[in-house]
Formats: structure tokens, sequence, C-alpha cells
């Protein structure tokens, strides 16, 4: 098991290596001239323009770009955004907001996407499964920037029931509408997911063999139902940590979050290569410990995968 | 990954102009305070996180530019109606239009504790002009003698006669040079800012009315800004502090209008245009501001070049567009139809230039003009208008293409773009004439960096100014206008000059190398909490007023 | 090397009764031919009313798609379909559904805007699946290094910001945007979610007792992947596939807000909600009936999705 970690540990430098190669590359590829357009709708000296280039080193060939990039990141200096900032400061203030976002959102969909989904399951058919079918197909056919709007009127403003922005003031309270917007389509992924695997399960064999050996109804669902149903549920879960985390821009926006969503998303529009780069490397390690926890969870899950 | 109110940040790198903020009603009676002193609570407002470090010559938006505006003292400073009062400035005088002396009050302090000298604008002024100091706003030096945009050089028109005396030698008259020195490029620089301008950046030290609370600067989210009790200026805060709020969507501003957690907005989303008025009876604001929008057909464009095919076209165009219907029905009143190329709060606008009845709606006339064009060679295609996707301006773009559609009976389609930056790439290739993605005409339009009718016109629409140099991002070029231009900027009185500069706009109409579409208004609002809000020329509020207990 | 591997009492693991052979003889018709797995699910599905359902709506989901003349007499494309002066006015009578912001009849957009939708959200699903289940299942099913390399491919995949991969390229693409582009887009960088998933459920197949037997009998190890682990494991694909379909629609919307979507000449659910957005507030309808539409359309695949699921189950089969 420890050896198993610790090769999948290491695994993670090619996929840096790779991930940030690619990326930069895109970076590199994302049209227009970033420096022409700090000028806004008015335009610069051609002078002035080469100086801009110069000072951002955006006139050094792709690969010398990238190893400069790298060399920096060896020293802990991610390099600084066109406002001068560090970039290594910038992600320390968005981080954490972030991560918190993400996780809440993370267990709202879990909770109530799980909890859900298995009484769905175990009443296939029945009136409870149609209306959680309704209840996704609402989230799935509204986009989440006007459900994010309308829940920030009614709940915010007409309400008053919770603030309708967050902005400095960073607290489970602000976040919880946030966190509800933003995990919603992923809601509707793991109710159905669970839904339909719990469905499934209900007819196995060890199941029937289960019940039929006089076992508690509670404990078969509990031990025998769940415990198998959950392993797409957690492999997209895992998956969704990362998701929440660098897709966020709609629901920043909406809710004025200072996070990586929109961090990133400014970043890629005025091409700040060290910028999206180093926070998409963060991303990359969520993701790479997210997908591993979600490996050793299937073992727990299913005593028939093990690693050696 | 998604969506629609990202539009606020991105907007914000798109935003070209400065606004600067203006000032009050210039009784310069009252030095001392008023019998009831100032109210003491802290008033809150919307703005954007700063798009560069916060030294004055390299600020060229409006997040940036709002702070400099509290935080800076310049020579002059503009009123609610953009009209200049001296600041710091004792006099500012010229026999000639192009030998400037200028005065200054003594005992002006920084919040270092250093004065405020001739020098200090000096020095300033020559920081920002120098090419290797990379300042986005250096070329507001340029009518300095001694301006290069090509190497570094000292602006030698610059000259320290004494702690309170220097003199300006611009290259040629300018009857309105006093007019622009209140924008923030022109604001003085403590001798500290020189040692070390990153730091400076970061931690501004000004002479205005409110100076940056201690770790008041929370990147991206918030700048706190208290009074400056040094400050011995007309601008004398009557609140006990400002607090910008920074967002990246107006919705969620204006959100937190209606639910007090903000007190002064100055953009209204589009989703509340047709409601902003009803939810905030008499505190919501709607006027027009010195905001011009145009779409611009390249002179280099095939069937709209100079001649009389290309002609014809433009003012097909022109009158076939429905402003009246576009700014009531898309823009719910908060855009007015434009009668000329300027903007009607600056003074010298005019709604009787001749030759504007072709911004008047008359589609059979635009049908007529549009067959004898092609009646001289015949169009095909598709007319398309290229803008950048987070300004919000595909309403407009739709609605003004479907006016061509069912007018002109032409296939016609806006043209958006993700990256701002793409655009402006894209329309700077077109102007070279090389290989470019646009595919026709371009959103255009000017916010004013100070209050003059040649501000609207001489950037965009001068022969000089093309070709990449400038604004003039449809490479125009008329003698006319340039030699009106010109004689206008020479002559010895504002009004004067803008009778020559309305002789210029006449050519534009008649070429119309943008086609005006209308002006925008500032709207906003604020909270019960607040009294006393304003908006200025430029529309900020004008954050000094405000009272709040 | 060996990474998921078997236990060793596995092998020695004596089935249920009920998994023998032994039981179902008595039940066997000697006249029938032996079926295929496909021909099975299709006796069982055929019997399914909410079969029939989903079918029908499905085709009717397609027909519009397919011909949208028949369904309407309005061409939402003519150069005089919009009119300003009909902004947002409510039903009447030829304008079922009332005008849009643009005064651009809803109806007619409703109709016209399933082709551009239907063919990102169809297609894009599609290669989603085709090009998660191999990653996904190669990977599970192999393991070892062929797994690490897989996946790991398959996290930077993850890595990369849709919105940055959108960006570029589409603007790349400038010239070409349209459908075709957009399916590339959100295809090419929407399959790790997919590949997890197979994978997941791979590793948990891949120990079961009728891999065990199919081996043991000697078929070879890509037909059991292909006969006896895909099927069992395609009950959370087929939920992904089906939800994913409405968001790859949504998902088209954003691309569009962001400039880098459909042109606007191409009329889609997608774009016609976004724009609908800004009204919300005072005429909700304009945005509800392309949003039913895309809802109607999800609802069909799911369902459908879920009997041709049950269908396919063998243990469901059973009862």
């Amino acid at each position: 098991m420890a050896w198993y970690i610790g090769r999948r540990l290491l695994q993670m430098i090619p996929v840096f290596i790779g991930a940030t190669l690619l990326i930069y590359a895109m970076v590199f590829l994302v049209p227009g001239d970033p420096i022409l357009a700090l000028a806004g709708d008015k335009g610069m000296s051609d002078a002035l323009h080469d100086q801009l280039v110069a000072q951002y080193h955006l006139d050094d060939p792709f690969l010398v770009q990238y190893l400069h990039y790298l060399q920096g990141i060896l020293t802990l200096d991610f390099g600084t955004t066109y406002s001068g900032r560090d970039v290594g400061d910038v992600m320390r203030d968005v981080f954490p907001v972030t991560f918190q976002l993400a996780v809440m959102a993370l267990i709202f969909e879990g909770v109530f996407g799980i909890g859900f989904g298995l009484i769905a399951g175990l009443r296939k058919g029945k009136i409870f499964d149609s209306t959680m079918l309704v209840a996704s197909l609402v989230v799935i056919a509204i986009p989440t920037f006007v459900l994010g709007f309308v829940l920030q009127y009614v709940v915010g403003v007409k309400w008053g029931l919770l603030p309708p922005t967050v902005g400095s003031d960073v607290s489970v309270k602000t976040l919880l509408m946030p966190a509800i917007v933003l995990g919603s389509v992923s809601f509707a992924y793991v109710l159905r997911l669970t839904r339909t695997s719990v469905a499934e399960n209900l007819s196995a064999d060890y199941v029937r063999t289960a019940t039929a050996k006089g076992l508690a109804r509670g404990r078969v669902v509990r031990v025998h139902v769940l415990r198998n149903s959950l392993i797409p549920v957690i492999t997209f879960l895992g998956a969704d940590l990362g998701a929440l985390m660098a897709g966020a821009i709609v629901t920043e926006g909406i809710f004025n979050i200072n996070g990586v969503g929109g961090t990133l998303y400014h970043a890629i529009l005025t091409s700040q290569g060290p910028t999206v780069v180093s926070i998409t490397t963060i991303l990359v390690i969520v993701y790479i410990f997210a997908n591993l926890a979600v490996d050793l969870l299937y073992a727990v899950l299913d005593p028939r995968i093990r690693y050696a | 990954m998604k969506i629609r109110r990202f539009a606020g940040f991105a907007a914000s790198v798109a935003v070209g102009a400065l606004a600067l903020t203006a000032c009050s009603s210039g009784d310069s009676s009252d030095d001392t305070t008023t019998a009831s002193g100032p109210s003491t609570g802290i008033v809150t407002a919307n703005s954007s996180e700063p798009q560069n470090p916060l030294i004055p010559t390299n600020t060229n938006e409006t997040g940036g530019g709002k702070i400099l505006n509290m935080i800076f003292a310049g020579l002059v400073y503009y009123d609610a109606k953009g009209e200049t009062h001296n600041e710091v400035a004792d006099s500012i005088t010229s026999d000639d239009q192009q030998n400037w002396t200028i005065k200054i009050k003594s005992g002006w302090k920084f919040t270092n504790g250093e004065p405020v000298t001739a020098k200090s604008f000096v020095d300033a002024w020559n920081y920002g002009a120098k090419l290797s100091n990379a300042q986005l706003s250096s070329y507001f030096f340029e009518p300095i003698e001694g301006f290069s945009y090509d190497k570094d050089s000292e602006l030698t028109g610059l000259k320290v006669v004494d702690d309170t005396t220097f003199t300006v030698k611009l290259t040629s008259p300018q009857a309105d040079f006093p007019l622009r020195l209140g924008y923030s490029a022109y604001y003085p620089l403590p001798a500290a800012a020189f040692t070390d301008m990153k730091a400076f950046g970061e931690n501004p030290i000004g002479n205005g009315p409110y100076k940056v609370a201690d770790g008041g600067w929370e990147h991206n989210v918030q700048i706190k800004l208290v009074p400056n009790a040094d400050y011995s200026g007309d601008r004398k805060p009557q609140n006990g502090g400002v607090t910008l709020k920074f967002y990246t969507s107006q919705d969620a501003a204006y959100a937190d209008l209606q639910s007090d957690q903000l007190d002064v907005l100055d953009a209204v989303p589009d989703s509340a245009y047709s409601t902003f008025e009803s939810d905030l009876g008499d505190r919501a604001v709607n006027k027009p501001a010195a905001i011009f929008q145009s779409f611009t057909i390249g002179q280099w464009q095939d069937h709209f070049k100079s001649d009389e095919e290309g002609m014809l076209r433009r003012k097909a165009i022109s009158e076939a567009i429905d402003r009246d219907s576009i700014t009531k029905t898309i823009f719910q009143g908060t855009r007015t139809p434009a009668s000329d190329f300027t903007s009607p709060v600056i003074a010298g606008w005019s709604d009787k230039i001749p030759g504007n009845d072709v911004l008047k709606y008359n589609p059979e006339d635009a049908k007529k003009l549009w067959a004898q064009a092609d009646a001289i060679s015949k169009w095909s295609g598709k007319f398309t208008i290229a803008y950048n996707a987070d300004g919000g301006h595909q309403g407009w773009v739709d609605a003004v293409s479907n006016n061509l559609k069912a007018n002109l009976g032409i296939d016609a389609e806006g043209q958006s773009y993700a990256v701002f930056a793409d655009l402006r790439k894209d329309i700077g290739q077109a102007q070279l004439d090389k290989k470019s993605g646009l595919t026709g005409a371009f959103r255009s339009g000017w916010q004013a960096d100070y209050p003059s009718l040649f501000n609207f016109l001489g950037p965009l629409y001068a022969t000089a100014a093309g070709q990449g140099k400038g604004s003039n991002d449809g490479n125009y070029s008329n003698k006319t206008v340039d030699d009106l231009f010109a004689k206008g900027s020479a002559e010895k009185t504002v009004d004067a000059a803008n009778a020559d500069f309305q002789k210029a706009q006449e050519q534009l109409f008649k070429d119309l190398p943008a086609i005006p579409l209308w002006y925008s208004n500032v709207t906003g609002g604020y909270s019960k909490l607040v009294g006393d809000v304003e908006f200025g020329w430029d529309s900020v509020p004008l954050y000094y007023e405000i009272t709040k207990k | 090397m060996r990474e998921p591997t078997t236990r060793p009492d596995q092998h020695h693991f004596f089935a249920d009764l009920d998994e023998t052979p032994l039981l179902g003889v008595d039940a066997v018709d000697e006249h029938a031919a032996p079926a295929s797995m496909w021909q099975d699910a299709w006796r069982n599905l055929r019997r399914r009313v909410l079969f029939w359902i989903s079918a029908v709506l499905i085709v009717l989901v397609l027909a519009v798609a397919i011909v949208p003349s028949l369904f309407t007499s309005i061409d939402p494309n003519a150069n005089d379909a919009c009119d300003l002066s009909h902004s947002l006015e409510g039903p009447s009578a030829g304008h079922l559904m009332g005008y849009t912001f643009q005064g651009c009849d809803v109806y007619a957009r409703v109709v016209y805007g399933a082709r551009p939708s239907i063919t990102v959200g169809v297609l894009t699903t599609i290669i989603v699946v085709l090009i998660g289940v191999a990653v996904g299942a190669l990977a599970g099913f192999y393991g070892g290094w062929f797994d690490s390399l897989l996946s790991r491919v398959t996290d930077i995949f993850f890595a990369i910001p849709f919105v940055l991969a959108a960006i570029v390229v589409m603007s790349s693409l400038k010239a070409h945007r349209g459908v075709i582009t957009v399916i590339i887009v959100l295809g090419v960088f929407g399959w790790p979610q997919v590949a997890r998933i197979t994978r997941g459920a791979v590793l948990g197949l891949k120990n079961s007792d009728f891999v065990t037997a199919s081996t043991a009998l000697g078929t070879t190890r890509m037909t059991t992947l292909r006969r006896h682990i895909l099927p069992n494991a395609a009950a959370p694909i087929i939920v992904y596939a089906t939800v994913a379909l409405g968001t790859f629609i949504v998902a088209e919307a954003t691309l569009s807000f962001l400039g880098i979507g459909l042109p606007p000449s191409v009329i889609s659910w997608g774009a016609d909600i976004s724009q609908a957005q800004r009204n919300i507030r005072t005429d909700p309808m304009v945005l509800f009936w392309p949003a039913a539409a895309l809802a109607i359309t999800v609802l069909s695949f799911i369902m459908m999705g879920d009997v041709v699921r049950d269908a396919l189950d063998p243990k469901a089969r059973k009862r």
C-alpha cells in the first residue's frame, strides 16, 4: 500500500511537467496582443509597445519563456501579474476562499445527491423518484448563471435570508448560497448515478442472499447496497473537486467572490502565462490527490479491488 | 466555465478611458468647515480592482482612476459639470497658447510630509513621459517640447522657475491645454516615489482629499480610503471615509445596493435597466455622460472606401438604424440617440450641426441609397460588426444587424471576440493592410479623459492618429478635417476653437468614418443611508460630497 | 508491477446456487434460438411502456431537428424575422409563445434551435463516451503501468482549464466557427470524467466470478472486456452520458456567451436561454420555452437510457 502511494506520488512529476508545458503552450496560443489591450481602445505607440513586450519577456520564444518560468518556480517565484503583484500572493488570496467554496459545494452535492439518490433508487418508479428526476432536469436545463441570479434575487434581496454577495466577508453563511449554486449541476449527476446504482444493486444476488438470510433492511441497504453503489459516485465526486475549484467563474462573478475561477479566467483572457500555469499547477495537484484518495477508497468499498 | 457577468472585469481591461473625478460646486469661500460639520459614516461604493500599480501616469482605466482622483490633487479639478477650477494651481496663463506659466499655491503637503512644489510636477511629468519607464499614459505629454515616442528624452519644455512656479513650452499652440491638467497623468509625485516606484504603486503617497488607510488595500476585494487631514483644497470630505468595493459583476453590485450592503452604485446592470428606476425611486440616477458610442467601418474595406459608392453605403447604413427604438427597447432609455460625434455634457456640444440628418431613421431612403451604390458596384456577402463578448454589446449589435437585414435586405451579423486583445490585434492588422480575422466593421467609442470637445475628435479622426499610431482605428484621413483641427487648436479661446471643431464635424457627417449610435448615460443609484450624492461629468460620483450618518 | 490484483482465495470461490446453470435448466425452451445479449435486450425493451414513451419523444425531437419547417411557418432566419417593436410581447395569435427581447418569435426559434442544440448534445456525448470508455476500460482492465500511463494522461486533460482550451481552439478556428468546432471543443476536453467512471466500474468488475469464468473458458481478454465487463459497467456510463447530453447543450450557451460559441446566425436553445437571462425578472417565459425544450430532450434521453440499462442488466432481467 505504502509502495503504491509512493509510486503514485512519484508519477506527479511527469504529470506536473506535462501539464505545465501543455498549458503554457496553450496560453502562448491565446490569440491577440495583450500588451496592446492594456491601452484599452486608445492604442499605444510602437516604441512603448516594444518596451512593455520586453518587460514581460513576451518577445522570447515559447520554450525560453517556459524555462524562465520553471526556473522561477524552483525558487518559489511564481512571476508577477500585469498589475505588478506577485502571483504567489494572488494565489494565497484566492485558493483558501475557493477551496472552502468547493468543499462546501462537494458536501452539498454529496450529502443531498447520495441521500436523495438512495431513496429514489430504493423507490424506483415511485413518486419520489419522479420528483427527483424533475428536480435534476431543472438544474440541467437551467444554466448556473440563471439559477444563481434568481436565487440571489429571491433569497438574498427579496427575502433577505442570506447575504446576496460575499465580498470581503468570507464565511460559511455567505458561501452557503454560492456553494449550492455551484454544486447544483453536479448534484444532478450524483443523484442519477446513485439512484441507478442502488436500483441495480438491489436486484443483485448478494442483496437477495442477505435479505434471505434475515438481515434487517436497513443493514442490507447500508452495508450491501449503498456500499457497492458508491464506486461511480465517489469517482465522480473525487474528480469534481478540482472541476468545482477551476469552474466557479460564473458563480464567483454572481456572488462577488475573489476566487480561483475568476482570477484564472481573467489571466487567460490577458495571456498571463505565469498566473494561469501557477494556478492550474495547484489544481493538478488537487486532482491527483483527490483521484488517489478515490482509488484508495475503491479498495475500502470493494474488497475485490486491492493495491499492492 | 460559464457566463454572463464577469463582464465587469474583462470589461475593465477594455475600458479605454479613465474617468476623472469631478468636483464640488466651486464656492471658493469656505476653507473652514461648514457649521454642521462633515458626517462621519463610512460610505461604500462599487469599483473594480486597478489593472495597474497606482501610479498616476500608468493608470488608464476607471478602477485605478477613481482611487487616484481621491488620493491626489492636481493643478485643477473638474466640478460636476466638467468645468475646471484651480486646485493646487494658483494661476495658469499664456499669451500665445503655446508658452504657459503655471504658479502653484504654497503650503500643500504630501501625506509623508513632503511639500508639493513645482519640482513635484516637473519630475512626475518627466517620469511619465520617459519611454523606458513604459507608462501607459505617456502620450499625454506628447504636446510638450522634448517629448519622444521612440527614445528616452527629457521634456525640455518644462522649466522650474522657483518652488511655486514652472513653465511649459508646447510644440504648437493648444487652447485647451489647461482643461487637460485635471487628468490623473498630470498629478504631482513626492520625491519618495522615485526611489522605489514599485513600492509606491502598492502604497501611493498623495496630496488629495483622501489617503489609503493603513493596510487598506485588499487586492480584488476592496480599498479603504480615509480623509487626509492635511488636505487644504476645495474637495473637503463630508464623510468619515470611502470604501471602494471591487465587483466583477454589476449584477452583484446591484444586489448589494438593494439590500443596503452598498451605498453608491455608478453602473446599473442591463438586467435591471427596465426596473431600476422603479426599484430605487428618486435614488436612481440616469443622465447623459461623456461617453460616445459608434461602430467604425475601416477605410480599407471594399465597397466602403472614400469614393461615391462608399459614401452612399455608409449613409445608407446610418439611416437604416432605428436609434430611437434601440435606445428605448434594448437600453431602456439608458442611452440617448446621438446627434453628433461628441457628447452633450461637453461645453460646445450642438445637435444642430448641418448634415446630421444622416442619423435620422429613414429606411426608405436607406434602401434607395444602397440600391444606388449597388448600381455602381454590386455588393454581396455579409455585413459584420465585431465586438468584445465581455462588454455587454451583443444586445445592440444584434438589434442593429436586424435593422440592416430588414431595411437593406442584406445579410448582417455580429462577430464576437472572446479576447479583447484579439480584437485589438485584428483591428491593428487590418489597419496596416495585413491578414486579419476582422471581417467587417467593429464597435468603437470614446470616453473623454478631460471635458473637451476636441478630445472626442482629434484622437479619433486626425490623419496623424491613423495607421496604428493613435486611436483613429478606421484610418480616416481628410485634409479639411485635419486643417480645421489644427486651426481650432491654435485659437485663442475655447469657444473659437469649438466653432472650428463643429465645422470639422460637418465633414465627418459627409464621410461617416464611424457610424454614430448613441451617448451612454450614467446609470446609478444610492441607498437610503446616504445623502448628497451627485455624479460628475465623467460618470463617477463625487465621493467627497456624500454624507452618511 | 502488479497493480490492482485478485485475492488469492478468489480462485477457489464457489458460486451461489443461484448463479449456477443447473437451476435454469428446467426452464430452458428448447425451440428458442440462442439469444445474443442484444436480442435479449430488445425482447425486454419491447415490453416496456417507458421505452415507447421515450422512443416517441426522441423521434419527435429528432423530427423537429431534421425538418423544422414542418412545425412552423415562420422562418426565424428571414431578414425581417425580428422586429424590435414586438420586443418581449406576450403570446398572440400565430405567436403562441410570444416574442424575444429582440422581437423575434419564440416558438419559431425554439423549433429551429433544435437542430444545432441536439447535434451538439448528441454528437458530443458520443465522442466523449467513445474516448472515455476506451481509455477508462483499457486502464482499468489491464492495470499496471498501462493504467498509470492512461490515468495520468487523463489527469493532464482534467487539469487543462476548459475555458483556456475553448478560447485557444475556437479562436484559431475563428473563420470556421460552427456546430462542428463546438462539438470538437466540448468532446476533446470532456472525456476524462467518463474515463474515470468507466475505469472505476471496470476495476470492480474485472475480478468478478463471471470474468474468472469467461477467462477460464478460454475467451480472449479483449472479448471478455467487450462481452462481459462493459455491459455490466454500462449503468454509470449511460447515466453520466444522458445527463451530460443536457449539460453539453447548456455548455454551448456558455461558449456563445464567451464569444467563442456558435455565430449569432445559428439559432440554438443555449444561446436563447442565456440571452433571455437579462429579462428574467420581468419576462421569465422567454427563458422558460427554450429551457423546457431542452429539459424535454434530456428527459427523453434519460428515460431511454434508463430502460436500455435495465434491459442490458442481466441481474434485473432475471426477475
